[in-house]
Protein backbone atom coordinates (compact mmCIF):
# COMPACT_ATOMS: atom_id res chain seq x y z
CA UNK A 1 0.00 0.00 0.00
CA UNK A 2 2.83 2.38 0.83
CA UNK A 3 4.62 1.61 -2.44
CA UNK A 4 2.18 3.82 -4.27
CA UNK A 5 1.83 6.46 -1.58
CA UNK A 6 4.09 8.96 -3.34
CA UNK A 7 2.63 8.34 -6.79
CA UNK A 8 -0.95 8.54 -5.50
CA UNK A 9 -0.17 11.76 -3.64
CA UNK A 10 1.35 13.21 -6.80
CA UNK A 11 -1.72 12.33 -8.87
CA UNK A 12 -4.08 13.83 -6.28
CA UNK A 13 -1.85 16.87 -5.88
CA UNK A 14 -2.12 17.42 -9.64
CA UNK A 15 -5.89 17.31 -9.26
CA UNK A 16 -6.05 19.91 -6.47
CA UNK A 17 -3.54 22.19 -8.18
CA UNK A 18 -5.76 22.13 -11.23
CA UNK A 19 -8.59 23.31 -8.98
CA UNK A 20 -6.46 26.30 -8.04
CA UNK A 21 -5.36 27.19 -11.55
CA UNK A 22 -9.01 26.99 -12.65
CA UNK A 23 -10.27 29.15 -9.81
CA UNK A 24 -7.58 31.78 -9.59
CA UNK A 25 -10.04 33.88 -7.62
CA UNK A 26 -9.05 31.86 -4.54
CA UNK A 27 -5.48 33.16 -4.88
CA UNK A 28 -6.75 36.67 -5.59
CA UNK A 29 -9.11 36.76 -2.60
CA UNK A 30 -6.35 35.30 -0.44
CA UNK A 31 -3.96 38.09 -1.37
CA UNK A 32 -6.38 41.01 -1.60
CA UNK A 33 -7.08 41.26 2.12
CA UNK A 34 -3.43 41.27 3.26
CA UNK A 35 -2.52 43.75 0.51
CA UNK A 36 -5.44 45.96 1.56
CA UNK A 37 -4.28 45.84 5.19
CA UNK A 38 -0.79 46.70 4.04
CA UNK A 39 -1.98 49.75 2.06
CA UNK A 40 -4.26 50.82 4.91
CA UNK A 41 -1.55 50.67 7.52
CA UNK A 42 1.19 52.17 5.39
CA UNK A 43 -0.79 55.06 3.90
CA UNK A 44 -3.49 55.72 6.50
CA UNK A 45 -2.31 54.72 9.96
CA UNK A 46 1.40 54.38 9.28
CA UNK A 47 2.22 58.07 9.54
CA UNK A 48 0.95 58.16 13.11
CA UNK A 49 2.61 54.94 14.24
CA UNK A 50 5.96 55.15 16.01
CA UNK A 51 7.43 51.84 14.96
CA UNK A 52 11.01 52.83 15.61
CA UNK A 53 11.85 51.74 12.10
CA UNK A 54 12.89 53.89 9.15
CA UNK A 55 10.43 52.31 6.78
CA UNK A 56 7.04 51.28 8.06
CA UNK A 57 6.55 48.87 5.10
CA UNK A 58 9.66 47.01 6.15
CA UNK A 59 8.32 46.91 9.71
CA UNK A 60 4.88 45.75 8.61
CA UNK A 61 5.59 43.11 5.99
CA UNK A 62 6.32 40.10 8.27
CA UNK A 63 2.92 40.43 9.95
CA UNK A 64 1.20 40.87 6.59
CA UNK A 65 2.82 37.64 5.37
CA UNK A 66 1.43 35.75 8.36
CA UNK A 67 -2.05 37.20 7.69
CA UNK A 68 -1.71 36.02 4.09
CA UNK A 69 -1.08 32.46 5.26
CA UNK A 70 -3.88 32.58 7.83
CA UNK A 71 -6.39 33.63 5.20
CA UNK A 72 -4.98 31.22 2.59
CA UNK A 73 -5.38 28.08 4.66
CA UNK A 74 -9.11 28.62 5.05
CA UNK A 75 -9.39 27.49 1.41
CA UNK A 76 -7.70 24.23 2.33
CA UNK A 77 -10.42 23.54 4.87
CA UNK A 78 -13.00 24.62 2.29
CA UNK A 79 -11.66 22.29 -0.44
CA UNK A 80 -11.35 19.37 1.95
CA UNK A 81 -14.89 19.94 3.19
CA UNK A 82 -16.24 20.01 -0.38
CA UNK A 83 -14.48 16.73 -1.16
CA UNK A 84 -16.09 15.12 1.87
CA UNK A 85 -19.50 16.48 0.93
CA UNK A 86 -19.39 15.55 -2.74
CA UNK A 87 -18.64 11.89 -2.10
CA UNK A 88 -15.41 11.95 -4.07
CA UNK A 89 -13.60 11.51 -0.76
CA UNK A 90 -15.47 8.24 -0.22
CA UNK A 91 -14.68 7.18 -3.76
CA UNK A 92 -10.97 7.66 -3.09
CA UNK A 93 -11.25 5.88 0.24
CA UNK A 94 -12.88 2.85 -1.38
CA UNK A 95 -10.09 2.60 -3.95
CA UNK A 96 -6.83 0.69 -3.53
CA UNK A 97 -4.76 3.81 -2.91
CA UNK A 98 -2.64 4.90 0.03
CA UNK A 99 -5.21 6.45 2.33
CA UNK A 100 -2.96 9.17 3.68
CA UNK A 101 -2.32 10.43 0.14
CA UNK A 102 -5.77 12.05 0.05
CA UNK A 103 -4.83 14.31 2.97
CA UNK A 104 -1.26 14.93 1.90
CA UNK A 105 -2.41 16.09 -1.52
CA UNK A 106 -4.52 18.78 0.15
CA UNK A 107 -1.69 19.76 2.47
CA UNK A 108 0.85 20.11 -0.34
CA UNK A 109 -1.68 22.03 -2.43
CA UNK A 110 -2.08 24.43 0.47
CA UNK A 111 1.67 24.88 0.61
CA UNK A 112 1.96 25.64 -3.11
CA UNK A 113 -1.05 28.01 -3.11
CA UNK A 114 0.23 29.90 -0.06
CA UNK A 115 3.73 30.26 -1.50
CA UNK A 116 2.23 31.77 -4.65
CA UNK A 117 0.14 34.17 -2.52
CA UNK A 118 3.19 35.12 -0.44
CA UNK A 119 5.17 35.93 -3.57
CA UNK A 120 2.32 38.13 -4.83
CA UNK A 121 2.17 40.00 -1.51
CA UNK A 122 5.97 40.50 -1.41
CA UNK A 123 5.84 41.86 -4.97
CA UNK A 124 3.09 44.28 -3.92
CA UNK A 125 5.24 45.34 -0.96
CA UNK A 126 8.19 45.97 -3.28
CA UNK A 127 5.95 48.23 -5.35
CA UNK A 128 5.16 50.44 -2.36
CA UNK A 129 8.72 50.70 -1.20
CA UNK A 130 9.66 47.56 0.72
CA UNK A 131 13.42 47.04 0.52
CA UNK A 132 15.70 44.50 2.15
CA UNK A 133 19.42 44.03 1.80
CA UNK A 134 19.17 40.52 3.21
CA UNK A 135 21.21 37.87 1.41
CA UNK A 136 20.18 34.43 0.23
CA UNK A 137 20.71 32.66 3.60
CA UNK A 138 18.45 35.12 5.42
CA UNK A 139 15.76 34.86 2.73
CA UNK A 140 16.00 31.06 2.88
CA UNK A 141 15.57 31.21 6.65
CA UNK A 142 12.51 33.45 6.21
CA UNK A 143 11.10 31.05 3.58
CA UNK A 144 11.76 28.13 5.92
CA UNK A 145 9.87 29.77 8.80
CA UNK A 146 6.95 30.63 6.49
CA UNK A 147 6.82 27.06 5.12
CA UNK A 148 6.72 25.50 8.58
CA UNK A 149 4.15 28.09 9.70
CA UNK A 150 2.03 27.29 6.61
CA UNK A 151 2.22 23.56 7.29
CA UNK A 152 1.30 24.08 10.94
CA UNK A 153 -1.77 26.18 10.09
CA UNK A 154 -2.66 23.84 7.22
CA UNK A 155 -2.95 20.89 9.56
CA UNK A 156 -5.24 22.99 11.75
CA UNK A 157 -7.25 23.67 8.59
CA UNK A 158 -7.39 19.90 7.95
CA UNK A 159 -8.99 19.39 11.38
CA UNK A 160 -11.52 22.11 10.57
CA UNK A 161 -12.24 20.71 7.09
CA UNK A 162 -12.73 17.17 8.37
CA UNK A 163 -14.95 18.05 11.30
CA UNK A 164 -16.99 20.95 9.86
CA UNK A 165 -20.68 20.47 9.28
CA UNK A 166 -21.15 23.43 6.96
CA UNK A 167 -19.14 25.42 4.42
CA UNK A 168 -19.19 28.43 6.73
CA UNK A 169 -17.88 26.40 9.63
CA UNK A 170 -15.09 25.04 7.46
CA UNK A 171 -13.62 28.48 6.89
CA UNK A 172 -14.75 30.42 9.99
CA UNK A 173 -12.00 28.87 12.12
CA UNK A 174 -9.44 31.02 10.31
CA UNK A 175 -10.83 34.36 11.55
CA UNK A 176 -9.13 34.19 14.96
CA UNK A 177 -5.91 33.22 13.20
CA UNK A 178 -6.20 36.25 10.92
CA UNK A 179 -6.82 38.52 13.92
CA UNK A 180 -3.94 37.15 15.99
CA UNK A 181 -1.29 39.38 14.30
CA UNK A 182 -3.22 42.48 15.40
CA UNK A 183 -2.49 41.66 19.03
CA UNK A 184 1.22 41.19 18.42
CA UNK A 185 4.26 43.18 17.40
CA UNK A 186 3.15 42.95 13.76
CA UNK A 187 1.80 46.51 13.45
CA UNK A 188 3.02 48.38 16.53
CA UNK A 189 5.70 47.73 19.15
CA UNK A 190 4.16 45.83 22.08
CA UNK A 191 5.69 48.33 24.57
CA UNK A 192 2.78 50.74 23.99
CA UNK A 193 0.12 48.21 24.96
CA UNK A 194 -1.52 48.09 28.44
CA UNK A 195 -0.18 45.39 30.78
CA UNK A 196 -2.39 42.32 30.21
CA UNK A 197 -2.60 42.90 26.44
CA UNK A 198 1.14 43.33 26.25
CA UNK A 199 1.67 40.14 28.27
CA UNK A 200 -0.49 38.26 25.79
CA UNK A 201 1.15 39.90 22.77
CA UNK A 202 4.65 39.19 24.00
CA UNK A 203 3.94 35.53 24.62
CA UNK A 204 1.90 34.50 21.63
CA UNK A 205 3.55 32.86 18.62
CA UNK A 206 2.95 35.64 16.08
CA UNK A 207 5.17 38.15 17.96
CA UNK A 208 8.14 35.81 18.04
CA UNK A 209 7.69 34.81 14.38
CA UNK A 210 7.22 38.43 13.24
CA UNK A 211 10.27 39.61 15.21
CA UNK A 212 12.41 36.77 13.84
CA UNK A 213 11.44 37.48 10.22
CA UNK A 214 11.86 41.24 10.75
CA UNK A 215 15.38 40.75 12.12
CA UNK A 216 16.34 38.44 9.29
CA UNK A 217 15.09 40.85 6.63
CA UNK A 218 16.68 43.87 8.35
CA UNK A 219 20.03 42.05 8.55
CA UNK A 220 19.98 42.24 12.33
CA UNK A 221 21.69 39.54 14.37
CA UNK A 222 19.17 36.80 15.16
CA UNK A 223 17.91 36.98 18.71
CA UNK A 224 16.26 34.30 20.81
CA UNK A 225 13.08 35.25 18.96
CA UNK A 226 14.22 33.01 16.09
CA UNK A 227 14.38 29.92 18.30
CA UNK A 228 11.13 30.78 20.05
CA UNK A 229 9.54 31.24 16.60
CA UNK A 230 10.82 27.88 15.36
CA UNK A 231 9.72 26.19 18.59
CA UNK A 232 6.19 27.64 18.22
CA UNK A 233 5.92 26.64 14.54
CA UNK A 234 7.20 23.11 15.03
CA UNK A 235 5.15 22.70 18.22
CA UNK A 236 1.91 23.79 16.56
CA UNK A 237 2.76 21.63 13.54
CA UNK A 238 3.24 18.48 15.61
CA UNK A 239 0.14 18.98 17.77
CA UNK A 240 -2.06 19.91 14.79
CA UNK A 241 -0.74 16.96 12.76
CA UNK A 242 -1.46 14.46 15.52
CA UNK A 243 -4.96 15.86 16.10
CA UNK A 244 -5.66 15.98 12.35
CA UNK A 245 -4.61 12.36 11.87
CA UNK A 246 -6.76 11.30 14.84
CA UNK A 247 -9.71 13.19 13.34
CA UNK A 248 -9.00 11.60 9.97
CA UNK A 249 -8.95 8.11 11.43
CA UNK A 250 -12.23 8.77 13.19
CA UNK A 251 -13.75 10.08 9.95
CA UNK A 252 -12.76 7.17 7.73
CA UNK A 253 -13.41 4.21 10.01
CA UNK B 1 -30.50 -20.56 -0.87
CA UNK B 2 -27.53 -20.45 -3.17
CA UNK B 3 -26.77 -23.82 -4.64
CA UNK B 4 -23.85 -23.05 -6.96
CA UNK B 5 -20.55 -24.59 -6.04
CA UNK B 6 -18.73 -21.31 -6.63
CA UNK B 7 -18.21 -19.07 -3.67
CA UNK B 8 -20.54 -16.10 -3.68
CA UNK B 9 -19.07 -12.73 -4.64
CA UNK B 10 -20.50 -11.20 -1.49
CA UNK B 11 -21.09 -13.17 1.68
CA UNK B 12 -22.54 -11.49 4.74
CA UNK B 13 -23.45 -13.06 8.08
CA UNK B 14 -24.89 -11.48 11.21
CA UNK B 15 -23.86 -7.94 10.33
CA UNK B 16 -24.61 -5.46 13.12
CA UNK B 17 -23.99 -1.75 13.30
CA UNK B 18 -25.17 0.96 15.66
CA UNK B 19 -24.64 4.69 15.60
CA UNK B 20 -24.51 5.48 19.29
CA UNK B 21 -27.87 4.32 20.63
CA UNK B 22 -29.43 3.91 17.21
CA UNK B 23 -29.33 0.30 16.05
CA UNK B 24 -29.20 0.42 12.25
CA UNK B 25 -28.31 -3.16 11.37
CA UNK B 26 -29.50 -5.91 13.68
CA UNK B 27 -27.99 -8.96 12.02
CA UNK B 28 -27.99 -8.88 8.23
CA UNK B 29 -27.36 -12.08 6.25
CA UNK B 30 -27.05 -12.13 2.50
CA UNK B 31 -25.20 -13.81 -0.36
CA UNK B 32 -24.72 -12.43 -3.84
CA UNK B 33 -23.82 -14.85 -6.64
CA UNK B 34 -21.05 -13.93 -9.05
CA UNK B 35 -22.19 -12.07 -12.14
CA UNK B 36 -25.67 -11.39 -10.79
CA UNK B 37 -27.53 -8.21 -10.01
CA UNK B 38 -28.72 -8.09 -6.43
CA UNK B 39 -31.09 -5.39 -5.27
CA UNK B 40 -31.26 -4.31 -1.68
CA UNK B 41 -34.65 -2.72 -1.30
CA UNK B 42 -35.74 -0.60 1.60
CA UNK B 43 -37.27 2.67 2.62
CA UNK B 44 -35.21 5.70 3.62
CA UNK B 45 -33.19 5.03 6.72
CA UNK B 46 -33.52 1.27 6.48
CA UNK B 47 -29.73 0.88 6.59
CA UNK B 48 -29.00 0.20 2.91
CA UNK B 49 -26.20 2.73 2.72
CA UNK B 50 -24.71 1.41 5.94
CA UNK B 51 -24.51 -2.08 4.41
CA UNK B 52 -22.82 -0.66 1.29
CA UNK B 53 -20.36 1.38 3.36
CA UNK B 54 -19.36 -1.64 5.40
CA UNK B 55 -18.93 -3.79 2.30
CA UNK B 56 -16.84 -1.10 0.58
CA UNK B 57 -14.55 -0.78 3.66
CA UNK B 58 -15.65 2.77 4.50
CA UNK B 59 -17.25 1.76 7.77
CA UNK B 60 -16.52 -0.97 10.30
CA UNK B 61 -19.27 -3.28 11.46
CA UNK B 62 -19.79 -3.75 15.20
CA UNK B 63 -20.10 -7.49 14.75
CA UNK B 64 -20.74 -10.13 12.14
CA UNK B 65 -18.66 -11.05 9.11
CA UNK B 66 -18.57 -9.93 5.51
CA UNK B 67 -16.43 -11.06 2.60
CA UNK B 68 -16.28 -9.51 -0.83
CA UNK B 69 -14.64 -11.48 -3.64
CA UNK B 70 -13.44 -13.89 -0.93
CA UNK B 71 -11.69 -11.17 1.13
CA UNK B 72 -12.72 -10.16 4.62
CA UNK B 73 -13.78 -6.50 4.62
CA UNK B 74 -12.24 -5.83 8.00
CA UNK B 75 -9.04 -7.88 7.77
CA UNK B 76 -8.18 -7.63 4.06
CA UNK B 77 -9.47 -4.16 3.26
CA UNK B 78 -6.81 -3.49 0.62
CA UNK B 79 -7.69 -6.66 -1.30
CA UNK B 80 -11.36 -5.77 -1.06
CA UNK B 81 -10.67 -2.29 -2.42
CA UNK B 82 -8.83 -3.87 -5.33
CA UNK B 83 -11.91 -5.97 -6.14
CA UNK B 84 -14.62 -3.35 -5.87
CA UNK B 85 -15.90 -0.04 -7.03
CA UNK B 86 -18.32 2.17 -5.20
CA UNK B 87 -20.81 4.50 -6.79
CA UNK B 88 -22.19 6.38 -3.86
CA UNK B 89 -25.53 8.01 -3.35
CA UNK B 90 -24.39 11.32 -4.81
CA UNK B 91 -22.42 11.38 -8.03
CA UNK B 92 -18.84 11.38 -6.76
CA UNK B 93 -17.33 13.37 -9.60
CA UNK B 94 -14.94 16.29 -9.58
CA UNK B 95 -16.96 19.31 -10.70
CA UNK B 96 -13.99 21.44 -11.63
CA UNK B 97 -12.29 18.84 -13.82
CA UNK B 98 -13.59 17.81 -17.22
CA UNK B 99 -15.24 14.44 -17.73
CA UNK B 100 -12.13 13.08 -19.38
CA UNK B 101 -9.89 14.37 -16.60
CA UNK B 102 -12.10 12.65 -14.03
CA UNK B 103 -11.65 9.32 -15.80
CA UNK B 104 -7.90 9.79 -16.27
CA UNK B 105 -7.61 10.63 -12.56
CA UNK B 106 -9.23 7.36 -11.50
CA UNK B 107 -7.22 5.34 -14.04
CA UNK B 108 -4.00 6.85 -12.68
CA UNK B 109 -5.01 6.13 -9.10
CA UNK B 110 -5.63 2.52 -10.08
CA UNK B 111 -2.13 2.46 -11.56
CA UNK B 112 -3.29 1.42 -15.02
CA UNK B 113 -1.37 1.80 -18.24
CA UNK B 114 -2.68 4.25 -20.84
CA UNK B 115 -5.12 6.24 -18.69
CA UNK B 116 -5.99 8.43 -21.68
CA UNK B 117 -6.99 5.46 -23.82
CA UNK B 118 -9.13 4.02 -21.02
CA UNK B 119 -10.82 7.41 -20.57
CA UNK B 120 -11.59 7.80 -24.28
CA UNK B 121 -12.98 4.28 -24.47
CA UNK B 122 -15.35 4.87 -21.53
CA UNK B 123 -16.39 8.29 -22.81
CA UNK B 124 -17.49 6.54 -25.99
CA UNK B 125 -19.26 3.75 -24.15
CA UNK B 126 -21.24 6.19 -22.04
CA UNK B 127 -21.97 8.68 -24.85
CA UNK B 128 -19.93 11.42 -23.25
CA UNK B 129 -17.36 11.94 -26.00
CA UNK B 130 -18.79 15.27 -27.05
CA UNK B 131 -18.81 16.59 -23.49
CA UNK B 132 -15.39 15.10 -22.71
CA UNK B 133 -13.48 18.36 -22.37
CA UNK B 134 -16.22 20.34 -20.67
CA UNK B 135 -16.18 20.90 -16.95
CA UNK B 136 -18.43 18.48 -15.10
CA UNK B 137 -20.19 21.42 -13.42
CA UNK B 138 -21.88 22.03 -16.80
CA UNK B 139 -23.21 18.43 -17.03
CA UNK B 140 -26.84 17.44 -16.52
CA UNK B 141 -27.77 15.06 -13.72
CA UNK B 142 -27.93 12.08 -16.06
CA UNK B 143 -24.54 12.86 -17.57
CA UNK B 144 -22.97 13.13 -14.12
CA UNK B 145 -24.40 9.81 -13.12
CA UNK B 146 -23.14 8.17 -16.31
CA UNK B 147 -19.69 9.63 -15.73
CA UNK B 148 -19.89 8.45 -12.13
CA UNK B 149 -20.64 4.91 -13.22
CA UNK B 150 -17.99 5.07 -15.96
CA UNK B 151 -15.45 6.04 -13.29
CA UNK B 152 -16.51 2.99 -11.30
CA UNK B 153 -15.77 0.65 -14.20
CA UNK B 154 -12.12 1.62 -14.54
CA UNK B 155 -9.86 -1.27 -13.70
CA UNK B 156 -12.65 -3.80 -14.32
CA UNK B 157 -13.62 -4.38 -10.68
CA UNK B 158 -15.33 -7.74 -10.08
CA UNK B 159 -17.93 -6.26 -7.75
CA UNK B 160 -19.69 -2.92 -8.10
CA UNK B 161 -21.79 -1.25 -5.44
CA UNK B 162 -24.40 1.19 -6.64
CA UNK B 163 -26.05 3.11 -3.86
CA UNK B 164 -29.39 4.46 -5.13
CA UNK B 165 -27.99 4.99 -8.62
CA UNK B 166 -31.10 6.61 -10.09
CA UNK B 167 -31.99 8.88 -7.19
CA UNK B 168 -33.06 12.25 -8.55
CA UNK B 169 -32.74 11.33 -12.23
CA UNK B 170 -35.35 12.00 -14.88
CA UNK B 171 -36.91 8.94 -16.57
CA UNK B 172 -34.58 9.02 -19.58
CA UNK B 173 -31.44 9.27 -17.50
CA UNK B 174 -32.80 6.50 -15.30
CA UNK B 175 -33.30 4.25 -18.31
CA UNK B 176 -29.74 4.94 -19.42
CA UNK B 177 -28.40 3.99 -16.00
CA UNK B 178 -30.49 0.82 -16.05
CA UNK B 179 -29.04 -0.10 -19.42
CA UNK B 180 -25.52 0.52 -18.12
CA UNK B 181 -26.19 -1.76 -15.16
CA UNK B 182 -27.54 -4.52 -17.42
CA UNK B 183 -24.43 -4.23 -19.60
CA UNK B 184 -22.26 -4.66 -16.53
CA UNK B 185 -23.94 -7.88 -15.51
CA UNK B 186 -23.65 -9.20 -19.07
CA UNK B 187 -19.89 -8.67 -18.82
CA UNK B 188 -19.84 -10.83 -15.69
CA UNK B 189 -19.59 -8.06 -13.11
CA UNK B 190 -21.41 -8.61 -9.84
CA UNK B 191 -23.68 -5.70 -9.00
CA UNK B 192 -25.17 -4.91 -5.63
CA UNK B 193 -27.54 -2.01 -5.90
CA UNK B 194 -29.65 -0.35 -3.29
CA UNK B 195 -32.88 1.33 -4.20
CA UNK B 196 -36.12 2.53 -2.75
CA UNK B 197 -37.88 2.22 -6.10
CA UNK B 198 -39.69 -1.05 -6.42
CA UNK B 199 -39.80 -0.94 -10.21
CA UNK B 200 -36.04 -0.52 -10.31
CA UNK B 201 -35.52 -3.75 -8.41
CA UNK B 202 -38.14 -5.41 -10.58
CA UNK B 203 -36.47 -4.24 -13.81
CA UNK B 204 -32.89 -5.08 -12.98
CA UNK B 205 -32.37 -7.57 -10.24
CA UNK B 206 -31.83 -11.31 -10.40
CA UNK B 207 -32.49 -11.41 -6.69
CA UNK B 208 -34.16 -8.95 -4.39
CA UNK B 209 -33.79 -8.61 -0.65
CA UNK B 210 -35.89 -6.31 1.45
CA UNK B 211 -34.11 -4.63 4.32
CA UNK B 212 -36.51 -3.51 6.99
CA UNK B 213 -35.72 -2.27 10.49
CA UNK B 214 -32.19 -3.59 10.35
CA UNK B 215 -32.95 -7.08 9.09
CA UNK B 216 -33.46 -8.79 5.75
CA UNK B 217 -37.11 -9.79 5.90
CA UNK B 218 -37.31 -11.50 2.51
CA UNK B 219 -34.75 -12.57 -0.06
CA UNK B 220 -35.52 -14.24 -3.36
CA UNK B 221 -36.16 -13.84 -7.06
CA UNK B 222 -38.98 -11.63 -8.23
CA UNK B 223 -41.11 -14.71 -8.91
CA UNK B 224 -40.44 -16.07 -5.45
CA UNK B 225 -41.32 -12.76 -3.89
CA UNK B 226 -44.55 -12.55 -5.84
CA UNK B 227 -45.53 -16.00 -4.60
CA UNK B 228 -45.46 -14.72 -1.07
CA UNK B 229 -48.79 -13.04 -1.76
CA UNK B 230 -52.05 -14.76 -2.70
CA UNK B 231 -52.14 -15.89 -6.37
CA UNK B 232 -52.84 -13.24 -8.92
CA UNK B 233 -56.42 -12.42 -9.64
CA UNK B 234 -57.42 -11.92 -13.23
CA UNK B 235 -58.95 -8.50 -13.68
CA UNK B 236 -59.81 -6.69 -16.82
CA UNK B 237 -58.47 -3.15 -16.74
CA UNK B 238 -58.38 -0.67 -19.56
CA UNK B 239 -54.68 -0.16 -20.30
CA UNK B 240 -54.16 3.58 -20.29
CA UNK B 241 -50.77 4.97 -21.23
CA UNK B 242 -49.01 6.04 -18.06
CA UNK B 243 -47.73 9.55 -17.77
CA UNK B 244 -44.23 8.11 -18.10
CA UNK B 245 -45.14 6.49 -21.45
CA UNK B 246 -46.45 9.84 -22.67
CA UNK B 247 -43.44 11.74 -21.39
CA UNK B 248 -40.92 9.38 -22.93
CA UNK B 249 -42.74 9.20 -26.26
CA UNK B 250 -42.92 12.98 -26.55
CA UNK B 251 -39.41 13.69 -25.37
CA UNK B 252 -37.83 10.94 -27.48
CA UNK B 253 -39.59 12.26 -30.59
CA UNK B 254 -38.36 15.71 -29.81
CA UNK B 255 -34.80 14.53 -29.38
CA UNK B 256 -34.87 12.53 -32.61
CA UNK B 257 -36.25 15.29 -34.77
CA UNK B 258 -34.67 18.17 -32.89
CA UNK B 259 -31.01 17.26 -33.18
CA UNK B 260 -30.47 14.39 -35.60
CA UNK B 261 -26.68 14.48 -35.30
CA UNK B 262 -26.51 13.30 -31.72
CA UNK B 263 -30.07 12.54 -30.78
CA UNK B 264 -30.25 9.09 -32.30
CA UNK B 265 -27.67 7.60 -30.02
CA UNK B 266 -28.19 9.38 -26.74
CA UNK B 267 -31.36 11.33 -26.36
CA UNK B 268 -30.61 12.29 -22.77
CA UNK B 269 -27.00 13.12 -23.43
CA UNK B 270 -28.13 16.07 -25.48
CA UNK B 271 -30.35 17.65 -22.87
CA UNK B 272 -28.75 20.94 -22.19
CA UNK B 273 -30.44 22.19 -19.06
CA UNK B 274 -27.73 23.14 -16.60
CA UNK B 275 -28.09 21.89 -13.09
Amino acid sequence: MTTHALGDTAVLLGRSLRHITRSLDTIITTTIMPIAFMLLFVYVFGGAIESGSDSYVNYLLPGILLITIASGISYTAFRLFLDMQSGIFERFQSMPIARSSVLWAHVLTSLVANLVSLVVVVLAALLIGFRSGAGAPAWLAVAGILVVFTLALTWIAVIAGLSATSVDGASAFSYPLILLPFISSAFVPTETMPGPVRAFADHQPVTAIVNAIRDLLAQQPVSTDLWVAIAWCVGILVVAYVLAMATYRRTIS
Amino acid sequence: MITEAVRPAIHVRGLQKSYKALEVLKGVDLDVARGSIFALLGSNGAGKTTVVKILSTLLRADSGSATVNGFDVAEQATDVRRSISLTGQFAAVDEILSGRENLVLVARLRHLKDPGGIADDLLGRFSLTEAATRRVSTYSGGMRRRLDIAMSLIGDPQVIFLDEPTNGLDPQARNEVWQAVRDLAEHGTTVLLTTQYLDEAEQLADRIAILHQGRIIVNGTLTELKQLLPPAKVEYVERQPTLEDVFLALVDDEARTGSPATGAMTPAGTTKEPR
